[in-house]
């Protein structure tokens, strides 16, 4: 009998929801333990890194890594866990986009340490030490892996194969993507799992989607009543929809929420923020620059809204060229 | 000439984490250091962000407990905005929040922690992980694990979107009500969660507490501390998960310190250590003195054991009794051997369920009032519930356009930091002699932290 497919999953600068959406495939995961050799897994199995660093190179069938890179130590992992894999897949909007992790990108690394280390009301750090420095006098620690410059998504690390979209992704996305390796149907470089077309096609509103849509101001969710049973966007309420690719279920919808925008841009867009700004400038509706300036001062944060999960790969994050 | 023992990365818990066990000369341990090699920086770039995405940002925080982040911090938004929320969203919001502790206190007892107790220390034949765990316990207790997770997590699908993330917490309400055919579904998932939860403390019965290994190890010193312990508590002094005041006992039991939301910044601290990017919090009125235990050293607990040792009882008829007899077994309250949270955290289980059951037939769950606007103009909020893991809380000041000035977050796993180090560092000692080690005795060292379910990727925001 042939060799069961060796699969490894990790995560980097990431927050466990991806683990759970492998956890959730709930008798799937049965199905994949008896099916494949999980020789890599720390959430849930004890394997050590001296185990992952005695296999072959290339001798792990598929590797799912999640998170975004935020620390030096991560980079590393991730270029073992290439070396090691003949395939890897970026699992989730983290590894994918650089996720929320990479909104750390609007500040440089000091500026994030001494918000969190110094400056917070519960500190007390009279010495003003931060992670990573020493203090005179004081016992050694263990060595600490630093922060790098820009929070990177996973191909801007280390070359990737194919990428599974949302945070996290549902359940049977993941399941959907680890058996097209199983079954030798792994699709070409650099497909991305979901639909091909916008959440707007699987929207259960598509029915109260105007086809032109126009709004004198931007409503905020904790201010306004909306009607549930329509389109968020006539009503005013932001919603990602028609930049962001289909395939999550439209889950914050079924929950009367509008689209954050988690699964990423479309295929044909670039940039998420810059494609759903596009869209939100074809709403606005005025004649005069004035009204155009009022009418955009009423979205709060666009930057943060618009960017929320794909800051790293954008045309405003960075992420090129910094030390690893 | 000393020795290092890395433990790398330590497994069977949400995020990352090392061990480095410093040896003597003689062999013996000198110093264990758990330290956690990742940080993200919530704190800072959540500012400038609008206050009312703060429920469905910050829970990203944790993909384990995002519920519990929703939950602090849409009470956060509440008193940010001074709204008082629907009596019906307050019960969808304890309806939701009780389901994921549910189920994530279940996926600590069959996937991460409870292997070491349900997979025996000499048994080679399965390895102590959940495929372990179904050999052990057979296949039809772990398809029953498997579905009533995915049916109570279903739960919380209809309600709020998404297990993995909910959505539905807005200030003074949330986004969708729960109609009476829901109610329904609700009580009868209810009512077999409820089931399965007395199956789990029947299965707790057999395979550990008439183990007498794992007895000798919960009542054993290598895993004993004597903190202080911090949970919520109703107006009767029962364990609350959703909301009440936070109180805290000491080593000996005798109550130290009750507070509101509000005034957290008058009772907890935290210090910042260079080897490790997790702070270490300790009660103000004492202060940090090392790591050690006892009525001098500011360290506190939380978690399952803390809470049960922190208030007076259970809320619900059957954990209550459950309450009862394992202080019996374990000699009175306050218990101080970490692993008996193993226990305690079944019995939230059942809690957790008896409260569903209650919420299912609660009249106001159907109430369409769903929602209250906020009037008021934003200000400063704090938000604090119980997660899985301890006392979460969230602390937001705006401008007056409801966008973030600052944040504070002192997140659940992150109050247990001093004791999970000092914990780590006793079971080294008592396990560790002469230099001799092997997987059995890094395991048992792994289990000082484990018993805690710690997630390092909230204590490290």
């Amino acid at each position: 009998m042939p060799d069961k497919p060796k699969i490894a999953l990790y995560w980097c600068s990431s927050c466990g929801g991806c683990e759970e959406s492998v956890i959730d495939l709930s008798e799937g995961l049965l199905e994949l333990a008896e099916r494949a050799d999980i020789v890599f897994w720390p959430v849930a199995l004890d394997s050590r890194l001296k185990d992952l660093e005695a296999l072959d190179d290339g001798e792990i069938d598929l590797s799912l890594i999640n998170g975004a890179i935020r620390l030096r130590e991560q980079a590393r992992m991730a270029q073992l866990l290439r070396r090691k894999s003949k395939v890897i897949f970026a699992h989730g909007t983290c590894a994918h986009l650089g996720g929320i992790v990479g909104l750390g990108n609007f500040h440089t690394v000091q500026e994030i340490l001494e918000r969190s280390f110094r400056d917070v009301p519960t500190v007390r750090n009279l010495g003003g030490i931060l992670p990573g420095g020493s203090v005179e006098g004081s016992e050694r620690g263990p060595k600490l892996s630093p922060l790098i410059d820009k929070v990177m998504a996973l191909d801007q690390v280390i070359d990737v194969d194919c990428f599974i979209p949302g945070c996290p992704p549902p359940p049977e996305l993941v399941g959907k993507a680890v058996w097209s390796v199983l079954e030798g149907k792994l699709p070409e470089k650099g497909f991305v799992f979901g639909d091909g077309k916008a959440l707007c096609h699987t929207c259960p509103l598509l029915e109260s989607k105007p086809e032109i849509i126009r709004v004198k101001r931007f409503k905020r969710v904790h201010e306004t009543d909306w009607d549930p049973g329509k389109c968020f966007l006539p009503q005013g309420i932001i919603c990602l929809g028609p930049a962001t690719r289909g395939g999550c279920g439209s889950r914050c919808i079924q929950a009367n929420m509008p689209c954050r925008g988690c699964f990423g841009p479309l295929e044909t867009m670039e940039d998420h923020g810059a494609g759903m700004l596009s869209f939100i400038a074809s709403m606005i509706d005025a004649d005069h620059e004035d009204e155009i300036r009022r009418i955009t001062a009423s979205i709060p944060d666009p930057g943060g809204l618009f960017y929320r999960y794909s800051l790293p790969h954008s045309i405003l994050g960075g992420g090129k060229g910094t030390e690893t | 000439m000393t020795r290092r023992i890395v433990i790398d990365p330590i497994t069977r818990l949400e995020g990352h984490g090392k061990i480095e066990i410093r040896l003597d000369s003689e062999g013996q341990v000198d110093r264990a250091f758990f330290q956690i090699p990742d940080f993200k920086g919530f704190e800072k770039f959540c500012e400038g962000r609008a206050a009312e995405e703060m429920p469905t940002l910050t829970q990203k925080i944790c993909g384990v407990c995002p519920t519990a982040h929703h939950i602090a911090s849409v009470k956060a938004l509440d008193a940010l905005f001074r709204v008082e929320p629907t009596a019906a969203a307050k019960i969808i919001r304890e309806l939701m929040h009780t389901a994921f502790i549910y189920e994530d206190h279940l996926l600590h007892f069959f996937y991460l922690g409870g292997p070491d107790l349900l997979v025996g220390s000499n048994d080679k034949g399965f390895g102590k992980n959940i495929f372990g765990v179904i050999g052990k316990l057979g296949g039809k207790i772990g398809k029953k694990v498997i579905e009533i997770r995915k049916r109570v997590r279903g739960l919380n699908a209809l309600i709020s979107g998404s297990p993995l993330y909910p959505v539905c917490g807005l200030p003074g309400g949330v986004s969708k009500p729960v109609s009476e055919k829901e109610r329904a579904g609700i009580k009868e998932i209810a009512g077999d969660a409820l089931a399965f939860a007395r199956l789990c403390l029947n299965i707790f019965e057999e395979e550990v507490l008439s183990n007498r290994e794992y007895v000798d190890l919960m009542h054993s010193e290598a895993f004993s501390l004597q903190t202080y312990y911090m949970g919520m508590v109703d107006r009767k002094n029962h364990v609350s998960f959703y909301d009440g005041e936070v109180r805290i006992v000491g080593p000996d039991g005798g109550l130290f310190e009750q507070f509101g939301a509000g005034d957290y910044l008058h009772h907890l601290e935290e210090r910042v250590d260079t080897w490790s990017y997790m702070k270490t919090p300790y009660l103000k009125s004492i202060g940090y003195h090392g790591l050690c235990d006892g009525k001098g050293s500011g360290l506190y607990r939380v978690g399952p054991l803390a809470r049960l040792n922190a208030a007076e009882g259970m809320a619900t008829p059957l954990a209550q009794q459950e309450y009862e007899r394992m202080f019996d077994a374990c000699g009175g309250k306050p218990v101080h051997n970490t692993l008996v949270y193993h226990w305690a955290r079944l019995i939230e289980v059942l809690f957790a369920a008896e409260r569903m059951s209650e919420i299912a037939c609660h009249d106001q769950l159907t109430d369409p009032g769903i929602r209250n606007i906020p009037t008021q103009t934003p200000q400063e909020g704090v938000g604090i519930c119980e997660a899985p893991r301890g006392t979460l809380i969230h602390h937001y000041e705006t401008d007056e356009n409801a966008i973030l000035k600052r944040l504070n977050l002192l997140v659940a796993t992150q109050n247990n930091a001093g004791a999970i180090s000092l914990s780590v560092e006793k079971a080294a000692r008592a396990f560790i002699k002469r230099g001799r080690v092997s997987d059995e005795i890094l395991n048992r060292i792994e289990m000082a932290y484990r018993a805690y379910d710690p997630c390092m990727a909230c204590a490290t925001h």
